[in-house]
């Protein structure tokens, strides 16, 4: 196996400054945040993690695979990623601020997966969403649902997904282009006509 | 004897106070604790109310060391 290209890739990463750049963000958002206690950074193994920084939703569910699950026991994986838009209702958006309730948003996630984990034959949860303050293109939200089968990762990701959006305490303020702030007042219908 | 009260959101910005502290002698339920705890303020007709960070209605008796919190449908996602 070549493995010039990846040593390469993996020089210029260290090296890239756009990823110097997120590690100020995240120490700033330690910083500056009450709810981004260093003891309130959730560790990469828990099923539910609230995040005050930048995450990569990609990393995450590696490394919860890795640790929380068995190679051979699980036959179907579903992930969905909600990443900020930089547009809402016709307006430009360009930055947004992500509320939340902590504490009882933890707990209110965790029995979303018990409610799934009632009614699919899961072997494992997870669910990562951001607060603090964010820009477009940033991951929102992650869940990913680990079953023997694909029908209950599909639907109880689905599941989770959509009860997350009606059960728990996180709220949105947008910044527009211009500099002009708004709450969203309310989300978006998760359920479409499937197109012809 | 008191009741923790938790603002959030833009409801927190409309009564300026994100956390108080209120004397539940004189409070029973959620909606007492409203009323106490925002003064004149009408309750907007969509808030929702939780009691010790569950989901409650403004029915619901709430007790000393209690905490309660007032907000705006959720957005998250």
């Amino acid at each position: 196996m070549n493995r010039g290209p990846v040593s390469r890739s993996l020089a210029k990463k260290r090296n890239d400054p756009s990823l110097a750049q997120t590690r100020v963000a995240i120490d700033n958002a330690d910083s500056n945040s009450p709810a981004a206690d260093k003891n309130t950074v959730p560790e990469p193994t828990d099923n539910v993690q609230i995040r005050p920084g930048p995450f990569d939703p990609w990393q995450l569910t590696q490394q919860f695979q890795e640790s929380r699950l068995t190679s051979g026991e699980f036959g179907a994986t579903a992930s969905f990623v909600g990443t900020m838009r930089d547009f809402n209702e016709n307006d430009d958006v360009q930055a947004m601020t992500l509320e939340h309730y902590p504490g009882m948003t933890e707990s209110q996630l965790q029995a979303i997966i018990d409610d799934a984990q009632q009614q699919w034959p899961l072997l494992q949860s997870l669910i990562v969403h951001r607060v603090g303050d964010i820009t477009p293109g940033d991951p929102i939200v992650l869940v990913v649902c680990w079953s023997a089968h694909r029908a209950a990762a599909f639907d109880a990701c689905r599941f989770l997904m959509e009860a997350l959006k009606s059960r728990a305490p996180f709220w949105k303020k947008e910044t527009l282009t211009d500099n002009s702030q708004r709450w969203v007042e309310k989300n978006t219908d998760g359920h479409s006509p499937a197109a012809n | 004897m008191t009741v923790k009260v938790k603002f959030f959101a833009s409801m927190r910005e409309t009564l300026n106070q994100s956390e108080l502290d209120i004397d539940s002698s004189q409070a029973s339920t959620v909606a007492d604790v409203w009323q106490i705890a925002a003064g004149d303020l009408p309750m907007p007709e969509n808030t929702v109310c939780a009691v010790n960070q569950t989901h409650a209605g403004l029915t619901h008796p709430v007790a000393d060391g209690d905490e309660v919190a007032f907000f705006p449908p959720v957005t998250g996602g």
